[in-house]
């Protein structure tokens, strides 16, 4: 699946948009999300972790961060 | 208690603990009510919705400190005011030398970022100690549930903050960066073979790291309220000190009742005067000696004096006023 780029969106807008991606994507799918800095990349790992997707890393890329999460 | 002019009866025992006051026009006041923690049923809100369209104006009031004020209430109607928020419950909150209804934010029911239960301590120290006399100034208790602090915690006579101290725990860890990533205050930083260092001296006790480790190898250590004391804002602002870490919910309002005594042995003889107050006269550490025989595991080595803010406004040149 392609990187979802979340980057200059604001909270709730990319969580939301962050969870419609993951409807579209089937159980056990990776999905890579491009996150500013500061709130949103805090609060959405924290809502997708609390809805029960896997957090599989985050990396710090140029002025972002990439999250990986493996949908459940 | 019922006082009786021939014209008008009024029952005193219900404007006891206050929260009657005095409003500009002639025969109105405001009437306070107590929502501690600022939560409310829909139940209640009906019935103060309708005794405030029966006996008030056209609104009502939200008060900073989280109260339904009803404004524009004649006198002659408090027995009756009283007497309908009572079919429901609703009682009317305090005023004057006592303990105030404390205020509260959602604390961790549904906010994700709350970690301790700052309604139910809320509700807890509004039964066991609303309106309690002061004997000198009014009290002031507030809950924050996490060190966002959306309630300002510190600038009430004692402030409750929820606090988290992690820890790690390396057999579980995935290296996978989100603690390091998503810690705002530089405490947890990525060491050899990018598993997380902590920083302990930059940790503000958040718990983000361990509500956020898919691996839970960050757990809970300790999980309890900081507690400030001294605090007030109005006309002299103090921002209160930090006095003690992680105390146990269940310790609250015994904490409060021993805060509360020293102050009413302290002030003795000082006048009206506020906790803050008599904290820089008396030296904090004769509150943290006090505190420390029944809370040793909580209370403070040491800190400082609360802060008093100065806003400036004094002394002013002639042309800047
Ligand atoms: S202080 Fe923390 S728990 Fe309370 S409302 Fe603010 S963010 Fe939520
Ligand atoms: S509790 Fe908060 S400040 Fe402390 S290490 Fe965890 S995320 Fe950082
Ligand atoms: S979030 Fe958890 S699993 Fe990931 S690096 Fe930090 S401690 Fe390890």
């Amino acid at each position: 699946m392609q990187p979802i780029d979340l980057r200059g969106v604001c909270c709730p807008t990319n969580f939301v948009k962050a969870k419609l991606a993951i409807e579209m994507a089937d159980v056990g799918d990776v999905i890579e999300f491009y996150l500013d800095d500061g709130e949103p990349v805090q609060s959405v790992s924290r809502s997708l972790k609390g809805e029960g997707h896997k957090l599989l890393s985050l990396k710090k890329a140029d002025g972002y961060y990439v999250l990986e999460v493996e949908v459940a | 208690m019922t006082q009786n002019s021939g014209k008008t009866t009024i029952d005193l025992k219900n404007l006891k603990a206050g929260g009657f006051i005095k409003e500009l026009g002639k025969d109105l006041f405001t009437v306070r009510l107590r929502v501690p923690g600022g939560r409310m049923s829909i139940e209640k809100l009906k019935k103060i919705a309708k005794v405030a369209e029966k006996y008030g104006s056209e609104g009502v009031h939200l008060s900073v400190r989280q109260s339904i004020e009803l404004i524009h209430i004649n006198f002659k109607d408090f027995d009756a005011v009283v007497e309908e928020l009572a079919e429901v419950g609703q009682e009317v909150a305090s005023c004057g030398p006592r303990l105030r209804v404390p205020v509260a934010c959602g604390g961790c029911e549904y906010n994700p970022n709350g970690l301790m239960d700052t309604q139910q301590a809320a509700l807890e120290v509004d039964r066991e100690l609303f309106g309690s006399m002061t004997g000198h100034h009014k009290f002031k208790v507030g809950f924050s549930g996490c060190p966002h602090d959306c309630p300002k915690a510190a600038i009430n006579d004692v402030g409750f903050v929820g606090a988290v101290r992690p820890e790690w725990n390396g057999e579980n860890c995935l290296t996978c960066g989100l603690c390091s990533g998503a810690c705002r205050e530089g405490a947890i930083v990525p060491g050899e073979d990018q598993r997380p260092v902590f920083l302990a001296e930059n940790c503000l006790y958040c718990g983000d790291c361990v509500k956020l480790c898919p691996a839970e190898a960050w757990h809970v250590l300790k999980k309890g309220y900081a507690v400030y004391a001294g605090g007030k804002w109005g006309r002299r602002p103090m921002v209160g000190t930090l006095i003690a870490t992680f105390l146990p919910a269940d310790q609250v309002v015994p904490i409060i009742r021993e805060i509360l005594s020293w102050y009413q042995e302290q002030a003795e003889g000082m006048g009206r005067i506020r906790l803050g107050e008599v904290l820089l006269q008396k030296g904090i550490e004769s509150l943290l000696d006090r505190l420390r025989t029944t809370f040793p595991n909580s209370v403070k080595l040491e800190t400082t004096a609360p802060t008093v803010i100065d806003r400036q406004i004094r002394g002013l040149n002639s042309a800047e006023c």
